[in-house]
């Protein structure tokens, strides 16, 4: 069974990542609580996929701490992430879900269940016994959600998942995305795409040369930035 | 010519010796795949996975052990098993079972060598997956096994194709005893050195056909489950 423990709040206290000489993460502090989704902007190489990375505990910081619910131990209990282009085990979609439902502890009896409601909640029901690889790129990133949501997370990290895909492509991951906003689990997600922020962003943190430039509510982000770097951002310069 | 169709004669008509030493070579080498998989393929997916002073040599030391020369095996194996040696009281030397244990440690260091470089290129893949999914050191290797079945294959191909193709470690462990432990390469190298060709080239066109046979078998089976899983 589950461990009782949380993966939230999740507070990055005073966290840089140096990669040699480069600062890839300059003095991040950020605490993310349960609420509307956050998505992270900036420009590429602003530290986006870094900051998820490190949220998910896959890379370690070389300075300040990480913690998820208080603990500082970087084990995945209630997190969960989406990468760009998602890795897709050389197996069945259904057996995809159900290798995810194992690894966060779903007795075996429950799976097989488990596994067609996941499978159904992302639109592939009719495709779970199709091998994973054969499947669109949409219909990956969908499949990948869906072993994301078989760790029952509080908080789902996505990389820009819809950042190769086409518009009905990302219409479909997006309305999963809503839908377990709406469930209550913490949707913290880079994206690039503008139109997205505000079709998903109940906030925005913006992010320039790894540092936290701006945090702000959606709406208020979008049409009236406070600093000049979102400014130029939005209006489509290029922040270096 | 007339070796040729002799020797086509001799397989056609079923000869009773030449099946039973067909027989004992498949048998001694499939059995060696089977125990060198065992073996091997974990031994090759721990060192994939795991980092500790000393492993780059140990790397090295099994890619160079693929071209261990049957003989040395063979010699190895006879020292042994031998009377006055360490496992002497066994007394298994001269039988089929000294000769799958000596193409075992033969082909060992090819399927492990093959599964560490398969292994170690889909950990480079999955590494982030599975550790966003928290997956044990013990689940990592049977994931990273199973996912990499049909590279894994060829694997296994490979040790089964040196197995079945050396002459050497069973000619000195098994004694080529007639009707017991003579396999398909030692009968071609005896039948040749007596001048017996018609015998010696229907073993050898049968020993081409089942490693042509094994290895079409293995591929369409890789395609046929590649489509089913992915």
């Amino acid at each position: 069974m589950r461990a009782p423990s949380s993966d939230l709040p999740l507070v990055l206290d005073n966290v840089s990542l140096q990669a040699g000489a480069t600062t890839i993460l300059d003095r991040l502090n950020l605490t993310i609580t349960p609420g509307a989704p956050t998505l992270i902007v900036g420009p590429n190489g602003s530290g986006k996929t870094t900051l998820l990375r490190l949220c998910m505990g896959l890379a370690a910081p070389s300075a300040g701490r990480v913690s998820w619910g208080g603990r500082v131990d970087s084990k995945p209990v209630r997190r969960a992430i989406l990468f760009q282009r998602p890795v897709m085990l050389r197996r069945t979609a259904a057996a995809n879900v159900a290798y995810a439902l194992a690894q966060a502890g779903t007795p075996r009896r429950e799976r097989a269940a488990r596994v067609a409601v996941l499978l159904e909640r992302v639109g592939l029901f009719d495709l779970a016994q199709r091998p994973a690889r054969k499947l669109s790129g949409g219909e990956q990133q969908r499949l990948a959600l869906a072993r994301a949501l078989a760790r029952d997370p509080q908080i789902l990290l996505l990389d820009e998942p819809t950042a190769s895909l086409d518009p009905a492509a990302t219409r479909g991951v997006e309305e999963i995305v809503l839908m377990a906003a709406q469930s209550g689990i913490k949707i913290v997600m880079a994206s690039h795409d503008l139109g997205q922020v505000r079709r998903l962003a109940g906030e925005v943190i913006f992010m320039v040369r790894g540092a936290l430039c701006e945090r702000a509510p959606a709406a208020g982000f979008l049409d009236h930035p406070t600093t000049q770097e979102a400014a130029a951002f939005l209006r489509g310069d290029l922040v270096i | 010519m007339t070796d040729q169709l002799s020797a086509w004669q001799l397989i056609l008509s079923g000869d009773a010796a030449l099946f039973a030493i067909v027989w004992l070579s498949l048998a001694v080498s499939l059995s060696a795949v089977v125990l060198a998989a065992l073996a091997g393929m974990p031994l090759g997916a721990l060192l994939a996975l795991t980092r500790f002073p000393g492993r780059s040599v140990l790397v090295v030391l099994l890619n160079a052990l693929m071209g261990l020369p049957p003989v040395v095996v063979g010699l190895a194996v006879y020292l042994l098993l031998s009377r006055s040696g360490p496992l002497g009281g066994l007394g298994i030397l001269f039988t089929p079972t000294a000769m799958v244990i000596a193409q075992t440690i033969l082909i060992v260091p090819i399927i492990a060598a093959l599964t560490r470089q398969t292994i170690e290129d889909l950990w480079a893949e999955y590494r982030d997956e599975l550790t966003a999914m928290d997956v044990g050191p013990a689940g990592r290797m049977m994931t990273l096994l199973w996912d990499a079945r049909f590279s894994l294959l060829t694997a296994l191909l490979a040790g089964f194709g040196r197995a079945a193709a050396e002459v050497g470690a069973v000619m000195i462990v098994g004694g080529n005893i007639d009707g017991f432990t003579r396999t398909m390469t030692t009968a071609v190298a005896l039948e040749t050195s007596k001048g017996n060709l018609p015998l010696a080239m229907g073993l050898g066109l049968v020993l081409v056909a089942i490693v042509l046979a094994i290895n079409a078998a293995a591929w369409g089976s890789r395609v046929w489950s590649e489509r089913q899983a992915g």
